[in-house]
């Protein structure tokens, strides 16, 4: 078997150097990587003009940091790499409906998003409405299905959950999702352009910042250009308040799914109070505008710089007051604990990423792992717990709240003076890069390939949320059906990241 | 531990703003608020807001008095604002943005005054309470994010007898974010036939407004108002929260029409 390619993250390689296996070599690759510690970043394909497809793996391992890409030629069907690899299983459905290829022999092959249009731009041919399939069902004299969404109870974004019960107890859940789908990877093919980086900031809204992180590191590494240091403090600064606003949100709400009020009416509140920080930096709260490739758009006057930091200042403090309370108090502990466990070897296996991994034992995290502009000098412990359980998910947020805000501070005391952005170059031709991204979900991974005038060809964006919604699915199992609600706020995961 | 509950209550103190009965909350130092347009200092020569603009939301207006901005397309992103080198356009600092009627939510450079959001018939049978479904239908969570503020104690959306309710059958309307994708239509047009005539329906942000920068996406339709008659548009993207909560207010004759 050819040597894979090797990159780091957000460094590119002419696409030539990545190896054209064949696909019995590809499908080893990728099993055997995963065997040995890599996870699938991301697992996609474009079509050849010729009929025939081009499957590509970029495979990352967070041991050594590095990133391996392999591609390999394929027909109308391949035998499916799932089975001997369960983490490929959802990219292998999404190459099945976007290229119209088929992964033979996976074991539960259907659509991901109910897109109009395949990843050439040709309608497929007889296109369910979304939703419209076959679901996994159960039978018995005492099992019944319940069946929850598009729309849901609260201001939430569309899905649809199909529970099999018996009794309360939930057997199994699965999971239906495509309602948000907006066409985005299609839309930003020959970019980038004036409206490729306002697209990049909506693939998640909540996710603004990490998002745009990842296509400007890819950017600027296609076009060999990087952010001047000032710009990577700014980033990270942006980063950690997203972060944190979004960390501090979920644990307010979880108090609310548990009917643990007081948690919940101030987090609401201090999530405001961090969102506004946010805003302080570029007028937006959510920080539109404020990452773009070359560096940032608005720079931190000294006074914007004190302002924010008062702000995290008070913020810490209150949601130390808030928060501790959950911890403290027996019958928040005895709804978190225990309920919608994620089993380390489960969470390896399916290759969850960020929050979700760390609660469940896996010690990983991009900042640290594949580290990019700051992180690359100043380091984030690590947050961890091993229970993977509701109580483990809040916890690892909680963490990773402190850990964000004391980093906050300390870079807002230093801040490296300087330009806060550089004229970037145009993207390389005929070349592929990827840029991994720590968000406050897990890891975000972007992979471009550029055609002949470096434009880009084929735009992959992987949300955390993509690889994650399985495990609430798996978190559910054995569950009491009116545990959902908590154990899906527990993942908090993105409808529109994953239906792009 | 009844005690830390008390204790935490009292170190929390009390959050709710006194809007409107009391000033403004803070608007950021950098906010993109309503637009305004000088006429005199622009040059009928340059077209160059219309090629920066990625929404396709200025046009070199018909009345030859200098370029209309589009609030219901713009995102304030500020490209406009960078590409013109007559400083013709601005941001302004009022949030003010939320009308009843499309059109009104164009800026020229003869009117930027804020565009009138109330309703009559709507005060007469919502002033007092008015229920929300609220349906994402493509939206990126930001305008369901910032929505979802004003049930936090900061704004207490309940104060004003407005609140979000679980079914489309508790609901007297509709808000409506994202562009419509084209998998949502469905479930949006049975979600608004579910709720008892009379009913409202408002459009927040760019998206719901007019597809936003998703407009021309055969994935999408193009916003609300192609699927479902809306009563108030709400622009932004996402609109600050207090740009929404202005909107309800004035909608439902809550508040004065006519700016402050």
């Amino acid at each position: 078997m050819k040597a894979a390619c090797v990159i780091r993250n957000g460094c590119v390689t002419q696409l030539a150097a990545v190896p054209s296996l064949t696909i019995e070599d590809f499908r080893e690759f990728v099993a055997e990587g995963v065997r040995g510690g890599s996870s699938i970043a991301a697992m996609f394909g474009t079509r050849e003009p010729e009929g025939s497809a081009i499957l590509f793996a970029v495979l990352a391992e967070d041991s050594s940091g590095l990133l391996s890409l392999a591609s390999a030629r394929t027909g109308d069907s391949y035998p499916a790499v799932t089975p001997d690899c369960e983490q490929a299983h959802m990219f292998e459905r999404e190459i099945a409906e976007q290229l119209g290829v088929t992964p033979s022999g996976h074991p539960w092959l259907k659509p991901v998003r109910y897109p109009l249009f395949r990843a050439d731009g040709s309608a497929p041919a007889g296109r369910n409405p979304c939703g419209v399939a076959d679901f996994f069902s159960m039978e018995g004299d005492e099992i019944h299905e319940v069946a929850v969404g598009p729309v849901h109870a609260g201001i939430i974004e569309p899905g649809h959950f199909r529970f099999q019960c018996h009794g309360e107890r939930v057997l199994h859940l699965e999971i239906s999702l495509g309602y948000q789908h907006r066409g985005m990877e299609r839309a930003v093919v020959a970019g980038p352009d004036k409206r490729t980086a306002h697209y990049i900031e909506t693939i998640a809204g909540d996710t603004t910042i990490g998002h745009t992180l990842a296509y400007s590191l890819l950017v600027e590494g296609l076009s060999g250009s990087a952010a001047p240091a000032r710009a990577q403090v700014i980033r990270g600064l942006a980063l950690e308040l997203e972060r944190m606003a979004n960390h501090v949100g979920d644990l307010g709400a979880l108090a609310g799914d548990i009917g643990y009020l007081p948690t919940m009416s101030y987090c609401g509140r201090i999530r405001g109070d961090l969102l506004n920080a946010t805003a302080d930096l570029c007028g937006n709260r959510f920080g539109r505008g404020l990452v773009r490739p070359g560096g940032v758009g608005y720079d931190v006057t000294d006074g914007i710089a004190e302002r924010v930091s008062d702000r995290v200042r008070g913020a810490l403090r209150d949601a130390k007051s808030a928060v501790s309370l959950l911890w403290n108090t027996p019958s928040v502990l005895a709804r978190f604990e225990g309920t919608g466990t994620v089993a380390t070897e489960t969470a390896r296996r399916i290759g969850l990423v960020g929050v979700a991994a760390r609660a469940s034992g896996l010690d990983a995290d991009v900042r640290r792992d594949h580290p990019y502009g700051v992180y690359r000098f100043a380091h984030i412990p690590v947050a961890a717990a091993a229970s993977g359980d509701v109580f483990a998910r809040a916890w690892v947020r909680w963490q990773e709240v402190e850990r964000s805000a004391a980093f906050v501070l300390e870079q807002l005391d230093a801040m490296p003076r300087g330009e806060e952005k550089t004229a970037g170059g145009r993207p390389a031709a005929d070349s592929m890069g990827v840029s991994l991204v720590e968000g406050w979900r897990g890891r975000i991974c972007h992979v471009a390939v550029t055609d002949g005038a470096g434009r880009l060809a084929c735009y992959k964006m992987v949300d955390p949320s993509f690889l994650n919604w399985f495990g609430l699915a798996c978190a559910m199992r054995g569950q009491e059906i009116s545990d959902f609600p908590l154990c899906n706020k527990s993942f908090n995961l993105s409808y529109c990241g994953h239906d792009l | 531990m009844m005690n830390s509950v008390l204790r935490t209550r009292i170190s929390q103190g009390h959050r709710t703003m006194r809007y409107p009965a009391g000033p403004l909350p803070d608007l950021p130092e950098r906010f993109a608020g309503r637009p305004r347009i000088d006429a005199g200092k622009c040059r009928s020569d340059c077209s160059k807001c219309v090629a920066a603009c990625p929404a396709e939301a200025i046009s070199r207006g018909a009345s030859g008095n200098g370029p209309e901005l589009d609030t219901g397309r713009c995102i304030f992103c500020g490209s406009c604002l960078k590409a013109c080198e007559y400083g013709a356009m601005e941001f302004g600092r009022s949030h003010q943005l939320a009308s009843a009627k499309r059109d009104d939510l164009v800026v020229t450079a003869a009117d930027s005054n804020v565009p009138s959001a109330f309703k009559e018939n709507v005060r007469r049978l919502f002033g007092r309470s008015l229920k929300l479904r609220q349906v994402s239908a493509g939206g990126c969570n930001a305008c369901e994010a910032d929505t979802n503020v004003l049930n936090t104690l900061a704004w207490d959306l309940g104060r004003f007898g407005i609140q979000f309710v679980a079914s489309p059958r508790h609901a007297d309307g509709l808000l409506i974010t994202g562009p419509v994708s084209v998998n949502m239509e469905l479930a949006l047009r049975k979600t608004y036939e579910a709720v008892a005539e009379p009913k409202i329906v408002i459009a927040v942000g760019a998206c719901a407004i007019s597809g936003g920068i998703f407009r021309t996406h055969a994935e999408t339709r193009g916003g609300a108002d192609s699927v479902v008659p809306v009563d108030l548009y709400v622009p932004g993207c996402p609109p600050h929260p207090l740009t929404i909560l202005d909107g309800l207010l004035r909608l439902l004759g809550r508040l004065s029409d006519t700016g402050v």
